[in-house]
């Protein structure tokens, strides 16, 4: 422990080292109104609008797809145009794994992570906050081009040469590929953020093996995303100068391979996959162990899998690719690495199986969404291992077989854990819990729709009907499951619509939650509901895995002194611990609220609306802003570790 | 400014800790680190990407009547830019002693060293290939040379501001023995850029050698 000899004696105002909550409250508070609502840095604000932002984007992702399912509901339906129905299709993609999924298990992170590591905040507040507001922008960039009816078309993973200039002249791509870039720059900043709080502010005595799985789980996704989104970035990048300067990287004719594109979209798309069920999957291991009243069996085996699971997802990407005659003994190989998925996927479900079997699983409503994420994800993941089958999956491909595959796994994988979230995590933002009964309703609706909707598609996919397509002749046979799935589709909708009503009547008259009210395991719990500002009065020691069912001085007003709480002096400070072992290291200033990032992300809306209408007097000028604004941000105020 | 460090108490007994730190123990230093992780990334998926078209090409690269790359002006261009490596790193050893007189001047030779070399490329080896040989539109071969290289003297350019600013800042006495992960952040990011630029000179101007 690092302690001192010599040194200069502490600054005038901090003698002690304790903290009271009224100078936590007078360093930390933010003042109400406009100001501080484009400013703040406060993590727990800022992963709140991460989730209703991405919400209100399952919403439109939603009805998208339901006006799909209408146009699908019956053989030779004209409900929708064949242009139209390539727009829907193409935005449903990319609205919900990138405006959706990623966003909100991004916004549970950023409010639970420090939360559950025992900080104050993220690592960079204002990195923090310009994530969100990037992909706020990013957001209301994708959807200008709803508002000139030139939605990205080219389906989410956008395939040359049918996006190049020659086949898709529009600005339809342009949307895509420069809002990708976009959105790209809030994704990497949040996981930059991630991997060095995650790794540098835990709680003294919470050494990397007593760290909860959740906080596991969003580590693996940063890092994913570290390694992975450089691929869409670049693939994107080099898109667009293919489109828009005359240079040739994806056509055939100035030497291009357009496979180059499905290589480098892959190369990142396939870890996209899982870097939305990774935290998912860690979301499950959070409730399982509290709803089962017992530690979770296989701690150590859990997380080598979801490590496993990162790192082999980087050598699958060519699975996506079976069908376009690469040559069979890279197939071979590839073909391997996606059964070998299998066993890191396998444990993790037989680790909760375990302590489901050992524990007393009490059936609240988080617990029945988890249940029936594990019962969808193993459905998912029996249909995985057929596609990863080479024969089958050249039958299959691009039928709704593939598509049916995939909800699966990601409606089921990572959307039901997300509503489980919601259910569990929910009354620690609001103080309130969630109606049971109508929780129970919720789910029932949505794990019967989900299956009337998804499970015929395997059955309709076998028999041929392509994906993609806008309708289908009659006399198929098709007609009766496409309409089950259509009604499917409706119930599904109903079952989130009545969670999203249960939420908005439960902050008003839901039950109070108090701090614990699940009497869980982890961190977050020993904090008021909603936490304070400051999160803890005193930083925790930590001393076991589970902390708050081993170590019972822990509540919400901080852990006394005397049992290991640090103060800190009570000021804007957090404490900065070593990798391994948590150790305290340095007590680290923290910066206040900012309004550069907001600015800096107008001025990077401004770029890319500059670059999409071709103006270069335009993206000058807003980039120009842009230098500005960095300048702002990082000039000195005397009160971070600036220098 | 102090040159002794500032120790806070954490609020347990007898315990009390600095509020500045310096690589591993300070966030901006890991995000430098997170940084140059991303965009190692992005250089070895370019030349990926290179390979690739290559590859698929045919036998004959460059392809459509273009010469070898010429390596006279580039290699000098290379020494150049290795060399700002050493005051760059010496600048680091001034900080790290607090000496600032030391650590300005030597980020101004590195300055200096990393403007010449993006000059040269800029101003005279651009110009020469595009007026004589290829350009970004003549083929796929001309586009990845012009983006690869392109994209590695961006980051040059971005070091140079990160220079600036680390110079602006010495300027102001921002300083001293514990107080410079400015100044590590930008050497990381100096040496991170000379070293990226081993591999886009074997990828790009060698390799079409043989």
């Amino acid at each position: 422990m690092a302690t001192t000899v010599g040194g200069t004696p502490p600054p005038p105002g901090v003698t002690t080292g304790l903290a009271t909550p009224e100078l936590l409250e007078e360093h930390w508070s933010e003042t109400p109104g406009l100001g501080s609502f484009l400013t703040t840095v406060d993590h727990k604000r800022i992963g709140k609008r991460y989730l209703y932002t991405g919400l209100l984007f399952l919403v439109i992702g939603g009805v998208e797809s339901l006006v799909m399912r209408i146009q699908l509901s019956h053989s030779n339906l004209h409900v929708l145009d064949p242009e139209t129905y390539n727009q829907l299709f193409s935005m449903h993609g990319v609205t919900m794994m990138f405006l959706f999924a990623t966003p909100v298990l991004s916004g549970f992170g950023n409010y639970l992570v420090p939360l559950m590591i025992g900080a104050r905040d993220m690592a960079f507040p204002r990195l923090n906050a310009f994530g969100y507001w990037v992909f706020l922008g990013a957001g209301i960039f994708f959807y200008t081009s709803f508002l000139v009816h030139r939605l990205p078309d080219a389906g989410w993973f956008n395939y040359t040469p049918l996006s190049d200039s020659v086949y898709s002249s529009g600005p339809n791509v342009d949307f895509y590929a420069l809002g990708l870039i976009f959105i790209g720059i809030s994704t990497t900043a949040g996981s930059i953020n991630f991997i060095v709080t995650i790794l540098k502010m835990r709680a003294p005595g919470m050494s990397l093996n007593r760290m909860p799985i959740f906080v596991w789980g969003e580590l693996a996704m940063a890092l994913t995303v570290v390694f992975a989104l450089p691929a869409l970035t670049l693939a994107n990048i080099l898109l667009e100068l293919e489109r828009r300067a005359g240079f040739h990287f994806f056509s055939a004719a100035g030497g291009g391979q357009p496979l180059l594109w499905q290589h480098l979209f892959w190369i990142f798309g396939h870890p996209e996959v899982y870097l939305v069920v990774l935290p998912a999957l860690g979301i499950a291991s959070a409730i399982i162990p509290t709803m089962c009243r017992r530690p979770m069996i296989g701690y150590t085996y859990i997380v080598l899998a979801e490590m496993a699971i990162a790192l082999i997802g980087f050598g699958v990407w060519v699975h996506h690719m079976f069908a376009t005659g690469l040559p069979t003994i890279g197939l071979g190989f590839i073909s391997l690495t996606s059964f070998l998925v299998v066993i890191p996927s396998g444990v993790q479900i037989f680790a909760w199986l375990a302590t489901l079997w050992a524990g007393k699983p009490v059936l609240k409503t988080p617990m029945l969404f988890i249940l029936g994420f594990i019962v969808l994800f193993v459905i998912g993941g029996l249909s995985g291992p057929m596609l990863a089958a080479i024969p089958l999956d050249q039958q299959v491909t691009d039928s709704y077989f593939v598509v049916a595959h995939f909800h699966y796994v990601l409606v089921g994988g990572a959307m039901f854990p997300i509503f489980a979230g919601i259910y569990y995590w929910v009354p620690k933002m609001t103080g309130r819990l969630l109606h049971e009964g109508w929780g129970k309703v919720s789910f029932w609706l949505m794990f019967v729709g989900f299956n009337a909707l998804f499970f015929p598609m395997h059955i309709l996919g076998l028999r041929g009907q392509p994906r993609r397509t806008y309708t289908y002749q009659a006399g198929l046979g098709w007609d009766f499951l496409n309409l089950l799935e259509t009604i499917g589709a409706f119930v599904l909708a109903l079952g989130i619509l009545v969670t999203f009503v249960n939420w908005v009547w439960s902050t008003k008259r839901g039950r109070p939650a108090g701090p614990n009210p699940w009497e869980a395991d982890t961190l977050e719990w020993a904090t008021t509901s909603p936490p304070a500002e400051y999160n803890f009065e005193n930083i925790p020691a930590i001393r076991s895995r589970e902390p708050l069912w081993d170590q019972p001085e822990l509540g919400p007003h901080g852990q006394p002194v005397e049992a290991g709480g640090r103060g800190l002096g009570g000021g804007h400070n957090t404490l900065v611990t070593s990798l391994l072992e948590a150790e305290p290291e340095v007590v680290a200033p923290m910066p206040h609220e900012s309004p550069w990032p907001f600015l800096l992300t107008a001025a990077l809306l401004g770029v890319f609306y500059g670059l999409v209408i071709r103006s270069w007097v335009f993206w000058t000028v807003a980039a120009v802003l842009g230098v500005i604004s960095v300048a702002g941000w990082f000039w000195p105020r005397g009160e971070t570790q600036e220098t | 400014m102090s040159s002794a460090e500032l120790l806070v108490p954490t609020g347990q007994p007898d315990e009390y800790l600095p509020t500045v730190g310096s690589g591993p123990t300070n966030f901006g230093w890991w995000g430098m680190v997170l940084l140059i992780a991303v965009e190692a990334t992005l250089f070895a998926l370019l030349l990926a990407s290179y390979f690739y078209l290559r590859f698929r090409a045919g036998p004959i690269w460059p392809p459509d009547g273009i010469e070898n790359p010429k390596l006279k002006l580039v290699l000098i261009m290379t020494a150049i830019l290795w060399t700002s490596s050493l005051p760059v790193h010496l600048a680091h050893s001034a900080a790290k002693k607090g000496d600032t007189g030391k650590l300005r001047a030597f980020l101004a030779i590195g300055f200096v060293l990393g403007a010449t070399f993006l000059a040269l490329q800029v101003g005279k080896e651009y110009p020469d290939i595009a007026r004589h040989e290829f350009t970004p539109r003549t083929d796929a071969y001309g586009s990845m040379f012009f983006t690869i290289t392109a994209f590695h003297g961006a980051h040059v350019f971005v070091g140079l501001l990160m220079s600036a600013w680390v110079q602006l800042r010495a300027w102001q006495g921002a300083f001293d023995r514990h107080r410079h992960v400015s100044v590590q952040n930008f050497v990381l990011y100096w040496h991170f850029v000379d070293v990226v630029w081993l591999f886009v000179l074997l990828s790009l101007y060698i390799s079409p050698q043989f």
